[in-house]
């Protein structure tokens, strides 16, 4: 395998795996600092002790977190130079805002909130609680504002003196930062980690009360994680319609690979699996009309009208725009003559919206993996929808009292605590599998972002991350198992 | 806003922030004494707590240091990140390493024992200031890379920054002068591990052992930091001309100092700072030293960085194609941007302020065998 190929599995294996600790952090931050509050309020110590006990659990998942997230700046330098220098005027501004306004916040009051429960007032606890989850959701805004214009690359101009797409205006940074799909995958991903977090806690209290341990604790804990889990299930399908009907506006690929879709058409069938057809859905969910066009494989690859009566050309055709922009800024580039580069720079300018394109060497190029993304996009509906009723229930069962009848639900909910992570990555798989080729739609493809190495140096790293991260998860389990097996007692003095 | 002035800020800014992540390099430094055999099991986990409760902002001032770069100067990432692939992934290991260390080390089933995690930690303090001071260095003795952006046009080597050898960054630590600072900055870091250890505990084995450390520091860490500074100045540099022209110029670090006497001033001052924070260590009663030595230390590296970078000078030069080296003007973000990244970066001083009032309100108590032996939550 080359080396573009083995610094994908390098970069997706370490993004993945830091969306194993990432929707943990934004959820338990929440239930502990609900818990807190309450605690606070109502003064209450009970509630002080629940928050600790999910405080210790975050903790151990927080330092795996924040191990991971440095991997992945590091790794837009090393394994995607040109990447980083071709979206380094983008990318940069959000990820120093990340820097400065996020990540001291989340380091700072983390460490007041572990250690300060002697040395700073409840309230300043209070706070510095609230500023931790708070930090991890400004950090998540910004990273995922870098992502989105990944998905759909808005306020940008390329600039061939620099070779580098710019922005140029605060319209343009504006843009950037309000890009509909940077908003709504910002709040598809938090609040999915908000359902991480609720059925997490709902599950690990689950088996206590399987085993008849800390029932009140239990109890309370799942109302609260039932409470948030539910309220981030609701947001997760709102922001999940938002982002269907952005992925057919900007990427139809990833919508036609999501569906298997090889010819589209007016009032599109949605496939719930193969064989089962819900008429018109598919239309309805992308576009909002029944008898929306919504394109298929073949359609994209051969050219179609759009719903606004755009045509847009073949892929054929793109490349060949691409390949004219990609020639005339090699004369651009080589040329002293301003006359040579005026001309090419019209050339540039009229074909920079396909200049990825360019660097493709056939038009199937464009088509994702259609199995992986397809399936994926299955499983992630599936499996949340599941996630939402057990959550449903629990919260019914509370209210009812009948948390001890219905043994059944207990066994679910802690099954689901699994589910939610496979959930999660399989969302993560239809918005990154289903953008291939592409780093930056349209603009950079995977091949031409890389850095310069050998596929063996790559390869390399790749098996020491992933014997460290192999490590990693099993130390994490082992811990993370050994304290909801002690519980959530008076912690006297063991160490953490 | 000039697109000069906002680059030549977003230098001051990059060498701030360097200056911060090598002087908070004492929690580097002082991990180094989790294998002293003279302390005490509970003695070294004062010593890893009293850290532990900083660890985080090293990290994450070496995270910021590493996106300020890549968002002001993001051909500096792409080039040397992408090139010098060994030295980065080196350190970055020895970081992801360390950000388990502390919560994992003491927690049952954590399958390496405490033993393996303390090893984690050490080599960590080690590794991390000597390889950000090899590859500081190189921003003297110049890589072995080409720049080229027309590359991107051509589909079989589209890669803009490339690096000349296989070794990607290792062959560093064959050229002396860069490891010279590397060695300069691993004492720095044991000088100001034992400072700040000896200010933020109450132990008096743990006091005997820091001022020890300080005095067998003194003559490695000025017999590397001197002869590096003293090669620095009589060799050539990498000159930049109003065209972005590079040349090798005889003296060339020696006619910035001379041409940059603030610069000159920062360098003494921070120098001074450090000399005193030795003496108090080392040679007197007092537990204060560490507050010469930060900023001192900070001092220091921020007049490295623009002895680099400023005065027609290329920060990160390439020894194989002189006009492929990295300067402030050549590498950086569009003014726009930088611009932006300006806005933002008023915040530092809301930023820093609410650090110092947490720690402020988190050190009031210094830490004590009672707490490590007592309740709460510790590492």
């Amino acid at each position: 395998m080359d080396v573009v190929i083995w610094s994908r599995i390098q970069f997706a294996m370490t993004a993945a795996y830091h969306w194993l600790f990432v929707p943990l952090t934004l959820g338990l931050a929440l239930v502990m600092a609900v818990m807190e509050t309450l605690y606070v309020v109502k003064k209450d110590p009970f509630w002080k002790k629940a928050a600790q006990f999910w405080i210790k659990l975050f903790a151990i998942n927080f330092a795996v977190g924040i191990a991971t997230g440095i991997i992945l700046e590091f790794e837009f330098g090393t394994n995607w130079s040109n990447y980083s220098w071709m979206v380094g005027d983008m990318f940069g501004a959000p990820l120093a805002i990340e820097g400065i306004l996020a990540f001291f916040m989340e380091a700072t009051f983390f460490a007041v909130m572990f250690f300060g429960w002697e040395k700073v007032s409840p309230k300043f606890h209070l706070t510095s609680t609230w500023l931790t989850g708070i930090g991890a959701t400004i950090s998540a805004y910004w990273i995922l504002v870098a992502n989105g214009w990944m998905q759909n690359p808005v306020g940008t101009t390329f600039n061939p003196d620099t070779v580098r797409s710019e922005m140029a205006s605060a319209a343009a940074f504006w843009e950037v930062i309000s890009n509909p799909v940077a908003v709504s995958k910002f709040c598809h991903a938090v609040t999915s980690g908000w359902v991480t977090g609720g059925i997490f806690v709902v599950g690990v209290s689950a088996w206590y009360l399987l085993k008849n341990r800390h029932s009140e604790f239990a109890r309370k804990s799942m109302l609260v994680g039932a409470i948030v889990g539910l309220v981030g299930s609701g947001a997760v399908m709102l922001t999940g319609d938002s982002s269907g009907v952005h992925a057919a506006e900007f990427q139809p690929m990833k919508l036609a690979a999501a569906e298997g879709l090889q010819d589209g058409g007016n009032g599109a069938a949605f496939t719930i699996v193969p064989g089962i057809k819900v008429p018109k859905m598919l239309s309805i969910l992308a576009t909002h009309d029944a008898n929306g066009f919504v394109p298929g494989i073949n359609d994209i690859l051969n050219g179609y009208t759009d719903n606004d009566g755009n045509v847009v050309p073949s892929v054929a055709e793109k490349m060949a725009l691409g390949r004219e922009a990609l020639d005339a800024l090699a004369v651009y580039r080589g040329s002293d003559e301003p006359a040579v580069k005026a001309l090419a720079r019209e050339v540039i300018d009229a074909n920079v919206q396909y200049i990825g394109y360019g660097h493709l060497s056939a038009p199937e190029d464009v088509i994702p993996p259609v199995g992986v993304v397809f399936w994926s996009f299955r499983f992630m509906i599936g499996f949340g929808m599941l996630i939402a009723l057990v959550l449903l229930l629990v919260l019914i069962a509370v209210w009812k009292d009948k948390l001890g009848a219905w043994k059944w639900l207990l066994w679910a909910a802690i099954i689901c605590i699994p589910l939610a992570y496979i959930t999660g990555q399989c969302g993560w798989i239809v918005a990154e599998v289903g953008r291939q080729p592409w780093t930056i739609q349209g603009l950079l493809p995977v091949n031409v972002a890389i850095s310069s190495l050998s596929a063996a140096a790559v390869k390399t790293t790749f098996f020491v991350f992933l014997a460290v991260f192999a490590l990693f998860l099993a130390i994490e389990i082992r811990i993370m198992v050994r304290a909801i097996g002690k519980g959530p007692e008076v912690e006297p003095s063991q160490n953490i | 806003m000039t697109y000069e002035f906002l680059q030549n800020y977003w230098w001051v800014l990059i060498a701030l922030l360097g200056g911060l992540l090598v002087a908070l390099m004492f929690v580097q430094g002082a991990n180094l004494h989790l294998g002293n055999r003279v302390l005490s099991d509970t003695q070294k986990r004062i010593i890893l707590n009293s850290t532990g409760r900083k660890w985080e902002l090293t990290f994450t001032t070496l995270v910021t240091f590493g996106g300020a770069f890549f968002a002001s100067f993001p051909l500096f990432y792409s080039t040397s990140f992408g090139g010098a692939y060994w030295v980065w992934v080196l350190l970055l290991i020895t970081f992801v390493f360390q950000a388990v260390s502390y919560e994992f080390q003491n927690k049952k089933g954590n399958l390496l024992g405490v033993k393996g995690f303390r090893i984690a930690l050490m080599v960590n303090g080690f590794l991390a200031p000597f390889l950000v001071g090899t590859a500081v260095g190189t921003f003297f003795t110049g890589s072995d890379f080409t720049v080229n952006k027309i590359a991107i046009t051509d589909p079989a080597s589209p890669v803009i920054s490339t690096w000349g050898n296989g070794w990607h960054g290792l062959e560093a630590l064959g050229q002396y002068h860069a490891v010279l600072l590397g060695c300069t900055l691993m004492f720095l870091a044991a000088i100001l591990g034992a400072l700040y250890v000896l200010n933020n505990v109450d132990d008096d084995t743990i006091h005997a052992q820091m001022r020890r450390t300080v005095k067998m520091s003194i003559g490695p860490f000025l017999f590397f930091f001197l002869s590096w500074a003293v090669i620095l100045l009589v060799s050539k540099g990498y000159a930049v001309d109003a065209d972005g022209l590079v040349s090798l110029e005889p003296f060339k670090y020696w006619h910035n100092l001379l041409a940059m006497p603030a610069v000159l001033v920062m360098l003494l001052a921070g120098v001074v700072l450090v000399l005193v924070s030795l003496w108090l260590g080392g040679f007197s009663k007092s537990r204060k030293g560490i507050w010469f030595a930060m900023p001192g230390t900070v001092l220091v590296v921020m007049a490295v960085f623009f002895l680099a970078g400023f005065n027609g000078t290329a920060y990160y030069p390439s020894c194989t194609d002189l006009q492929s080296s990295l300067t402030i003007r050549n590498s950086s973000s569009s003014h726009f941007t930088l611009q932006v990244m300006s806005w933002v970066s008023l915040l530092i001083p809301f930023v820093v302020a609410y650090i110092a009032y947490a720690w402020h309100a988190m050190d009031r108590k210094k830490i004590t065998p009672e707490e490590i032996e007592g309740q709460g939550d510790k590492y």
